[in-house]
């Protein structure tokens, strides 16, 4: 590269980290102004905010008791559920025999609440009966279709029952448990129609995935409807196959089958078609937040036990506010010794450093700020130290990379071409470890839940900022600086002192860099104690090494 | 400074070289022994001392409380027990809640009746109650599984990108040396293991990780065809690549452990016990651990594990030869 050609690049990609941090700034900023729920200041998790504490109690039959594996089952699919909201590291545990406390940050909204206590156990029901049902219209029931049912017709009790439903009256008791076996007198959740429901064909526990989504219209065009897709796993698919060839060729009611939540229908839809591949779409009254959370409770199971909100209380931090003061003090005073200690090790360099430093925090606050407003992301003591520990792992990219400049200055090469060729061999190292940190991150952002996934989640986010900031901030600034006088002449005081790297020489590219280039003179003025240290072979090879001046080719 | 600045040419060009190699049973034999003791010190200390969010513990819940200050509840919890630390949280606008360690019927019993005393409130006004793990055996059971699937992952990525599955290997078992170690060293003194522990012994991992391969890829690049060479051996570039990354090295873990040592020092003596000196405390070991161990366990390994290959044996003889 021309040098001019390296200076427009260089600052071409420094235009880029620019554009980056006011592309961030200036989007936090738009949806602060647009009370949009943005802020610069980032969320903090409970343990340095305080929050709500939610305490549910099981919602049990007279005489009833809930087992204690019934209790952690529920506590392990609550918080998988409230981790799938976000980042926000809630605490889910159990509080004597019966009730489950959850703690999470902020105020938690009404969709957050039925994400955390609905039971969410869906079921799939063939349609025996049903009618247009009002509270005006109780009694006037349409003759049930005739048609050979896979299944005993209503028998005369349920059809009392069902004559006599009252769709907006409480017909369902808190917590009532239906008989998979039986059948099903019930209304949809919008109280419109009323139902009488076979035996369940197919439950929730079948099903293997779960995510929202706005519908496809035929032409491909996305709506405004929102969906919750399922994917069944193969016991789920075969039965549904089943279902759907059986119910397909039969007349209205019966060719129905109704998708219930917690004893409502949700949705009963007409069977088209033989549905044989094993996915299935749920419409019905969503918006964006209730399907999410309606997928998100059926991709963590139903709870066992129905749950209901006993009390809901504000909470302070659980960790004193001085924790977080003095680790952050703690944090300052470690950063000056960073300063301070760089400063001495690289001199003019510093500078590098600690701008990169610089940039690396601006970035992850502006990150941060970011992913509490869209990710619901908050940040923990637990996250604060991670943060801290990133910064060596950031300051190693450039220590990495400025020994790789040193040693090519030793080589012999001149400053500029010794920032390009460093560059080449330090960037395959900072890739590989960045990508081994990252896969950390990954692996257990997607397997775990709880702490370890706010964990991973920081430093997956730190490591992305440190490769990027080596990219674009880093390497185009040295570019820039090399071209300068203080550090192209090698000043004493820019790091890159090519008589106090020792630099011999030009040896030329491709060469092994061994000691070969050394004189036989300076090998003498080496100190005893380093030719002690020196095994017999080292020295031999050593001695092999300047005779064989001209070294290998790679 | 400048005798640092010569310090790291000489281990550049080779005038000044530490033996790491050579020595690898020296440094081997202080791996086994150190994690032997990481595992049988605290065996005879009695096992690892979990904090209340991976064993449960006693809540008591203060209701209608003039003053909430949350030093009450320390003191009265103190005045039972001295060496408990309570966790207090304010509740709602009038109530207290304090979380210790499960205490036995009687003690819990002293627990309430101070804490009622403290508040100035009625014993009755006081409960207490059971509160399960918040960290319980399904997230700790998950953590372990990412866990085994990462450490797999990544020795698949190394062994890739290395192009030898003896790079993964030797790293691999440097990793679980520095996890046995800085484990070992929560189980030895009794520091307390909290989620906030785990996550700083889960930050090593990747520290301990990213350090070794650092130091590896300078190892790749130096042995590169070493096979060829008829002046140096395989074990000697490998000796040579610890040398010239030493500086890096020191550099690099220096950076890395000023902050955490900050918190450590800064953070105990201000606060005392609390989550940020058991954070800091795995990584203050740990990164300390994860530098050794690159240098002095996983190098030394890699080289034991290639050096013996026919190639490398051969090539070995013939430099053996020429000198």
């Amino acid at each position: 590269m021309s040098d001019s050609s390296v200076t427009k690049s260089a600052r071409k990609r420094l235009t880029w980290l620019g554009v980056l941090i006011v592309g961030l700034a200036g989007i936090i900023g738009l949806g602060s102004v647009t009370n949009a729920g943005a802020s610069f200041a980032p969320k903090l998790a409970l343990d340095l905010q305080g929050g709500t504490q939610i305490i549910l109690a099981p919602l049990l039959e007279d005489g009833k008791t809930v087992t204690e594996q019934q209790l952690s089952q529920a506590v392990a699919i609550i918080r998988q559920r409230v981790d799938a909201s976000g980042v926000s590291e809630a605490s889910v545990k159990t509080q004597g025999n019966n009730n489950i406390i959850v703690e999470i940050p902020g105020v938690p909204d009404e969709n957050t609440l039925k994400l955390i206590r609905s039971s969410a156990k869906l079921e799939f029901r063939p349609v025996l009966q049903s009618s247009q049902s009002a509270s005006a219209t109780v009694g006037a029931s349409p003759s049930p279709s005739t048609s050979a049912a896979p299944v005993a017709p209503p028998t005369g009790t349920t059809q009392q029952i069902f004559d006599k439903l009252d769709c907006s009256t409480a017909f369902r008791t808190p917590g009532q448990v239906d008989d998979p076996t039986k059948e099903l007198v019930t209304c949809d959740v919008n109280g419109y129609e009323k139902f009488v429901l076979g035996p369940v064909e197919i439950e929730g526990s079948d099903i293997s995935d779960a995510n929202a989504g706005t519908v496809t219209s035929s032409t491909g065009a996305s709506t405004n409807t929102w969906a919750v897709n399922l994917d069944f796993n193969d016991a789920g698919t075969k039965k549904f196959a089943d279902v759907t060839s059986r119910l397909y060729p039969q007349k209205e009611p019966l060719n129905r089958f109704a998708v219930t939540l917690d004893g409502y229908v949700i949705v009963a839809p007409t069977t088209n078609a033989v549905i044989s591949n094993g996915s299935a779409q749920i419409t019905g009254s969503f918006d964006k937040d209730s399907s999410k959370s309606l997928a998100d409770q059926l991709k963590y199971g139903s709870l066992p036990i129905g749950f209901e909100v006993q009390s809901q209380e504000n909470i302070s931090a659980t960790l004193g506010s001085e924790q977080l003061s003095s680790g952050l003090l703690a944090g300052a005073i470690g950063l000056l010794l960073v300063v301070i200690y760089s400063l001495f090790q690289y001199r003019g360099l510093a500078v590098v450093t600690i701008g990169s430093l610089v940039v690396a925090a601006i970035l992850v606050y502006l990150f941060i700020s970011l992913l509490a407003w869209r990710q619901g992301y908050r940040l923990s003591l637990a996250g604060v130290a991670g943060l801290i520990v990133a910064i060596g792992i950031t300051a190693d990219s450039f220590i990495v990379y400025f020994e790789r400049v040193r040693d090519e200055i030793r080589d012999g090469r001149t400053l500029g071409a010794a920032v390009d060729q460093g560059w080449k061999r330090a960037i395959r190292t900072i890739l590989v470890s960045g990508g081994v940190s990252l896969l950390a991150a990954v692996v257990l952002y997607a397997l775990t839940v709880g702490n370890v996934r706010g964990f991973a989640f920081t430093l997956g986010l730190t490591t992305l900022v440190d490769l990027g900031v080596a990219m674009i901030f880093t390497h185009p600034i040295l570019q820039l600086l090399a071209k300068t006088r203080f550090f192209s002449s090698g000043h004493p005081w820019s790091g890159f002192d090519s008589k106090a790297l020792g630099a011999a020489g030009y040896v030329g590219r491709g060469q092994f860099r061994t000691s070969a280039s050394l004189s036989a003179a300076k090998v003498a003025k080496a100190s005893k104690e380093a030719n002690k240290r020196q095994t017999i072979a080292e020295r031999k090879a050593a001695q092999a090494n300047s005779a064989n001046k001209a070294g290998e080719n790679n | 400074m400048s005798k640092f600045s010569d310090f790291g040419n000489d281990l550049y060009t080779g005038k000044r070289s530490f033996d790491f190699i050579g020595k690898r049973k020296v440094y081997y034999s202080i791996a086994v022994v150190m994690v032997i003791l990481a595992v049988v010190l605290p065996i005879a200390r009695g096992g690892f001392n979990f904090g209340i969010e991976f064993r449960g513990g006693s809540e008591f819940r203060v209701s209608g409380a003039s003053n909430t200050s949350q030093q009450l509840a320390i003191d009265a919890v103190h005045s039972v027990e001295a060496n408990i630390d309570p966790l207090v949280t304010n509740v709602g606008t009038d109530a207290i809640r304090v979380q210790t360690e499960q205490l036995t019927d009687v003690k819990s019993e002293e627990v309430r009746v101070a804490l009622a005393k403290a508040y100035d409130v009625k014993s009755g006004a006081v409960a207490s109650s059971f509160i399960g793990a918040n960290w319980g055996a399904d997230v700790t059971g998950k953590a372990i599984n990412g866990l085994l699937v990462f450490i797999a992952l990544a020795a698949v990525l190394m062994a890739l990108y290395f192009r030898t599955i003896k790079m993964s290997l030797a790293a691999v078992i440097a990793l679980v040396h520095d996890l046995v170690i800085t484990a070992g060293i929560y189980g030895a003194t009794g520091f307390e293991v909290t989620p906030a522990a785990v996550i700083g012994f889960l930050t090593i991992l990747g520290y301990s990780l990213y350090d070794t391969v650092v130091v590896f890829d300078k190892i790749r690049e130096n042995t590169f065809e070493v096979e060829f060479s008829e002046t140096t051996t395989f074990a000697q570039q490998v000796n040579y690549a610890i040398n010239q990354t030493l500086v890096r090295s020191i550099n690099t873990s220096v950076v890395a452990i000023l902050p955490v040592a900050s918190i450590l020092f800064v953070g105990s003596a201000l606060l005392g016990a609390g989550t940020l000196r058991d954070i800091a405390l795995a990584l203050f070991v740990g990164m300390i651990v994860g530098t050794y161990s690159t240098i002095f366990i996983a190098a030394p390994l890699y080289s034991h594990l290639r050096e013996g290959e026919a190639k490398f044996r051969k090539a070995a003889k013939k430099v053996a030869a020429a000198n």
